[in-house]
């Protein structure tokens, strides 16, 4: 059984419009590679395997199944699935070395999220009798939390443009991110909205990637790493379903594993899963961010949003600033659902 | 550098959603014209109904109605809907807190225009002209204070919902498919050698026993030997072909793997493991860059191929 | 590691269309009986864990999302998996780790599939552009490799109907059953129109709307319980490639190392001998003999002749799917959870009118994909040595 667990390697695939296809094995085999070199890992000391995908992102019923091919299971091996972000296999691996399951672990999430008209096709993650057969594309109800955000103060628009402005702006320094560059928070103020009070650079693109995190249980982990990302806390919640029944610019479930997870308040570094810039703001002031933390060096989500791998990235990116000596603490979140519905947090610390 | 080859992915199918006790009788409730809200143990009203209280985690049982008009708590707007979506005109987008309920509704506003979007706005109920017991019953809300009282009913309480369901998709291939299908349109089976077991796959893949790309080409014979097979005798929504119909595995010769396809040219009764057959192409100027070139295999009339060839296979 | 067992168990009636309930509605029969079974209440659950088969099925895209509120998740933690076939199983052995790993006291799994919504040979047969039209669902898949099977083994031909008519018979001792069929005889599954030759109608699982939910705990849940639980004594789970060079489909490696590691991990020498009762995934007749020889109950060749001998009947010395299995109820996402659930049933001796005198020790086992995805578990009425 392992009382510590951290992340000892990391790698992703570039953040694309278009690339690979719908099984991601021609994307995974390189990120796998990748990902145990990093780890210093041959794949067949991993003791388990655990993907996070969507069967509705690539149109087709166990589309995850495709995808093992990357690995070269066989001899066969231990592994398992979560139609989720990878972000949750990734829970699901921490907890099978905590319980003394495995000793190492590699966990991947992948998407083809240019495979579909993707806003259309998360219209069927809402309520399948009183709200998916209007068809709410995801901008959309994104933009309704936005506006309530916007009506109660709680952000502005200029501070929506700066954080796409900022975040562009830090993804220069990210090879794998899919938009970068400068940009005047005023420029961008000038566009039209395209659903308003969204503008273009307040919503994520579509990208189509992978990405693969290398766990490992305590002893383990420092012979592989010298500056393994130890995870200090990890804690995962979900709000309820229902569009109108809760208050959509707090966001609780981030509070509660934020809490669960012991978000420490001298935290360097944040990578947040925010699609949407109004989104970023939000969980700023559910998690008690304040200006002292670095986030989304990589330029977050808005700069790259590959669906089921993006959370997982979050929580790579923030373990590759401990382990490169970069920060001494940092979290990764993930959200999951409609409007930021469930969310979760890992802090990772340089000392375990 | 060759692209590499896509095509169109319909998926559709009309779900049918049986409703339960509360959303059955939400629904009937909009098929006449009245809106129906749960009342959780807190007492506050939720529409759309819960089905459990969140807090006690009973089933819900209690229904009252609410009004047909409300105020726009939170809204957006669509300038080009999308397929299936409320209107197909420009419209907004709100959460509207009816009159008597506690929380907010999902919902499209006729607004017209943008401009006529604001948070605070009064909002009631257009009534589709044919309802059937669904959140389509409601067309959309309109400004204003609605229309049309409550019918009364006397008809059957709705038990069930039809929504249909319809994406669009591209497949896209990866470059080893897309090089195997352009082999297919010019009359030849493509294969790939793994570099690390050195087996030969049709189609051509990644090598799932050990994760490399397969790199080697190799020409693979369209001969082969039957491994097992079924004869397929039950139809099915969705299916091609008519049956009975024979479906086997086929290890042509030089791969290593078998690949499924239809055995034509003998009673399916006739047909049995370690059989040699060939594939039959359809007329060449019908090839594309399909598998469906083949048309079906046939038997070549040699010998049976012994068990120990293909018995480890299976 | 610590130790884990299930508390209670649920499960709903299995139909082919349940149209008196919500997909909600279907998930809280199971749970609602899961938890009056466990003596436990709301406020003492720490997570939920969801499993499902494909989200097509339904056509709801990640149901954990709009099912929160009625599984009780809101709040707390909440998992969806997604196995395959083989997921019920999973969904349990995940909430498995979460207690072993000392993160929750008591995790509620929940699998469901209401599958009548939409048509599951529908789901399983959408054919992607450039591939040829031969699939032909789950039957056309496996029938070549029950053949093969037969063909390796030189079984005779009446294998799979005897175990239609045990299985069939089983269910109807099994009130929440989808198919009871207390008069099946072998003459008539022979009569049943042949559906993908070897497999005949009455050795094929029907389609099923189902759930089934268990609560699982720690060790001081466990012994605070005032009714017996079932001690979790070892998992395991393996994967294979749906298709590769050389695979064997009718005795696949995957399902043989899962079932080598769960025997040692349970401290099982001779399966036969020393399980008393085994709940495994059988969605035609002829997978019964192929897994008792996959899972090490039989030698391999000579599992139809552990069928043929009855020992696998209720009575017998390894009764097998006392429940009726997978072919009298499957509903997809749920039936691995089934099987993993009736085994606890067993050594907590409340299977009512299928129990198996002095059950003890049971397996619980599910699969799924190419034959290529395994879940299981042993469970027993005495808790394991200390880690």
């Amino acid at each position: 059984m392992s009382e510590t667990v951290a992340v000892i390697g990391f790698a992703q695939a570039a953040n694309r419009p278009s690339a690979g296809t719908t099984s991601g094995v021609e994307t995974l085999v390189p990120v796998f590679r990748e990902a145990l070199a990093s780890a210093r890992l041959d794949r067949r000391e991993v003791d388990f395997w655990c993907s996070g995908s969507s069967d509705y992102l690539a149109g087709r019923a166990f589309s995850f199944v495709n995808a093992v091919d990357a690995i070269g299971a066989f001899p066969p091996i231990c592994e398992s699935h979560v139609e989720m972000d990878g972000a949750w296999a990734f829970y699901e691996a921490y907890v099978k070395i905590l319980a003394g399951e495995a000793e190492t672990a590699l966990v991947y999430g992948f998407g083809k999220s240019s495979a579909g008209l993707l806003r259309r096709v998360l219209a069927l993650q809402l309520d399948p009798y009183t709200a998916a057969p209007l068809w709410p594309d995801s901008v959309s109800v994104a933009a309704l939390q936005a506006r309530l955000a916007l009506d109660a103060g709680i952000v502005t628009e200029r501070a929506m443009a700066e954080v796409a402005a900022r975040s562009r702006a830090d993804a220069t320094t990210n090879p794998y991110a899919q938009v970068s560059g400068h940009a005047d928070p005023g420029d961008l103020l000038a566009a039209p909205y395209v659903a308003d009070p969204l503008r273009k650079h307040d919503c994520a693109p579509v990208s189509d990637g992978a990405a693969a995190l290398v766990l490992a249980g305590g002893e383990r982990a420092r012979r592989h790493r010298e500056r393994p990302a130890w995870i200090t806390g990890v804690a995962h919640r979900i709000d309820p379903p229902g569009l109108g029944e809760r208050d959509l610019t707090a966001v609780p479930s981030a509070s509660a594993a934020a809490e669960a997870a012991g978000l420490p308040d001298d935290l360097d570094v944040a990578e947040l899963h925010a699609p949407f810039t109004h989104q970023e703001l939000l969980l700023r002031a559910a998690l008690g961010l304040d200006d002292r933390v670095r986030i989304n060096p990589s330029g977050g989500a808005l700069c790259g949003n590959p669906m089921f791998s993006a959370g997982l990235a979050r929580i790579g990116m923030a373990a590759e600033q401990v382990m490169s000596g970069r920060a001494r603490t940092a979290a990764g979140h993930a959200t999951s659902g409609p409007a930021l519905q469930q969310n979760l947090i890992c802090v990772l610390e340089a000392e375990s | 550098m060759e692209t590499v080859l896509a095509a169109p992915l319909e998926i559709g199918f009309d779900y049918t959603r049986s409703l339960g006790p509360v959303l059955g009788r939400f629904m009937t409730g909009l098929r006449d014209r009245r809106v129906l809200g749960s009342r959780t143990a807190d007492g506050r009203i939720h529409v759309p109904p819960l089905e459990y209280d969140p807090v006690t985690h009973e089933a819900v049982t209690e229904l009252v109605d609410v009004q047909p008009t409300g105020t726009v708590i939170s809204w957006t707007w669509t300038d080009r809907p999308l397929d299936g979506q409320p209107l197909d005109r420009p419209f907004g987008w709100a959460l509207i807190r009816l009159d008597g309920a506690d929380t907010a509704l999902l919902h499209a506003v006729d607004a017209g225009e943008r401009s006529q979007m604001r948070t605070g706005m009064r909002v009631g109920i257009r009534w589709a002209s044919s309802r059937t017991g669904h959140i389509r019953d409601i067309e959309c809300f309109e400004p204003g204070e609605g229309s049309a009282p409550a019918l009364e009913s006397g008809e059957d309480p709705v038990t069930i919902m039809r929504t249909p369901i319809r994406l669009a998709y591209t497949h896209t291939t990866s470059p080893e498919e897309s090089r195997y299908l352009r082999a297919l349109a010019e009359g030849r089976l493509l294969g790939q050698r793994c570099p690390v077991c050195h087996k030969v796959y049709v189609p051509p893949r990644v090598c799932p026993a050990d994760g490399v790309p397969t790199e080697d080409e190799v020409a693979v014979s369209a001969h082969g030997t039957i491994t097992t097979f079924c004869v397929v005798n039950v139809p099915f929504a969705g299916q091609r072909l008519e049956p009975p119909y024979v479906v086997a595995q086929i290890l042509l010769d030089g791969a290593d793997m078998p690949i499924p396809h239809l055995i034509l040219g003998l009673p399916a009764d006739e047909v049995r493991m370690g059989m040699r057959v060939v594939a039959v192409w359809r007329d060449r100027a019908e090839w594309t860059t399909s598998p469906e070139n083949i048309a079906h295999f046939q038997p070549t009339g040699e010998p049976d191929a012994p068990y120990e060839s293909y018995e480890d296979h299976l | 590691m610590r130790r884990a067992a299930v508390l209670g168990t649920g499960q709903t009636h299995h139909r082919t269309r349940r149209t008196d309930v919500s997909m909600a509605g279907l998930c809280r029969e199971a749970i609602d009986r899961a938890l009056a079974d466990a003596g436990v209440d709301w406020p003492d659950v720490d997570a939920v864990v969801l499993g499902k088969a494909p989200d097509l099925f339904e056509g709801v895209m990640m149901p954990e999302l709009f099912l929160a509120d009625a599984l009780g998740a809101s709040g707390r933690p909440l998992l969806r998996v997604h196995t395959a076939g083989s997921v019920g199983g999973a969904t349990a052995i995940v909430a498995t780790s979460l207690v072993r790993a000392g993160v929750h006291r008591r995790v509620l799994a929940v699998a469901f599939e209401k599958q009548s919504e939409s048509n599951a040979m529908w789901a399983l047969s959408i054919q992607p552009p450039f591939t040829a039209p031969i699939g032909a669902g789950a039957g056309g898949y496996f029938a070549p490799h029950i053949r093969s099977y037969i063909r390796r083994s030189h079984a005779p031909g009446h294998i799979g109907a005897l175990v239609a008519v045990k299985d069939r018979r089983n269910g109807a001792l099994n009130p929440y059953a989808h198919l009871r069929q207390p008069d099946i005889t072998l003459e008539s599954v022979q009569a049943s129109p042949m559906l993908w030759d070897p497999i005949r109608y009455d050795e094929t699982c029907p389609s099923s709307d189902g759930a089934c939910a268990v609560v699982i705990g720690d060790q001081e849940a466990a012994e605070a319980s005032e009714r017996p639980v079932a001690w979790i004594r070892a998992t395991a789970m393996r994967t294979e490639p749906t298709f590769f060079a050389g695979k064997d489909h009718v005795n696949p490696r995957a399902g043989a190392e899962a079932s080598q590691a769960l025997w040692r991990s349970a401290g099982i020498t001779d399966p036969f001998e020393q399980v008393d009762v085994a709940e495994i995934y059988v969605p035609f007749s002829w997978f019964e003999p192929m897994w008792l020889e996959n899972l090490g109950f039989a030698e391999a060749g000579h599992g139809w002749k552990l069928t043929e001998s009855g020992e696998t009947r209720i009575g017998g010395r390894l009764p097998i799917n006392p429940s009726g299995g997978v072919l009298c109820s499957n509903p997809i996402g749920a039936s691995g959870m089934l099987r993993f659930a009736e085994a606890a049933m067993q050594v907590m001796g409340r299977a009512g009118d299928h129990q198996v005198d002095g059950a003890r020790t049971a397996l619980g086992h599910a699969y799924g994909g190419g034959s290529q995805f395994f879940s299981m578990w042993v469970v027993s009425d005495t808790a394991p040595a200390s880690a």
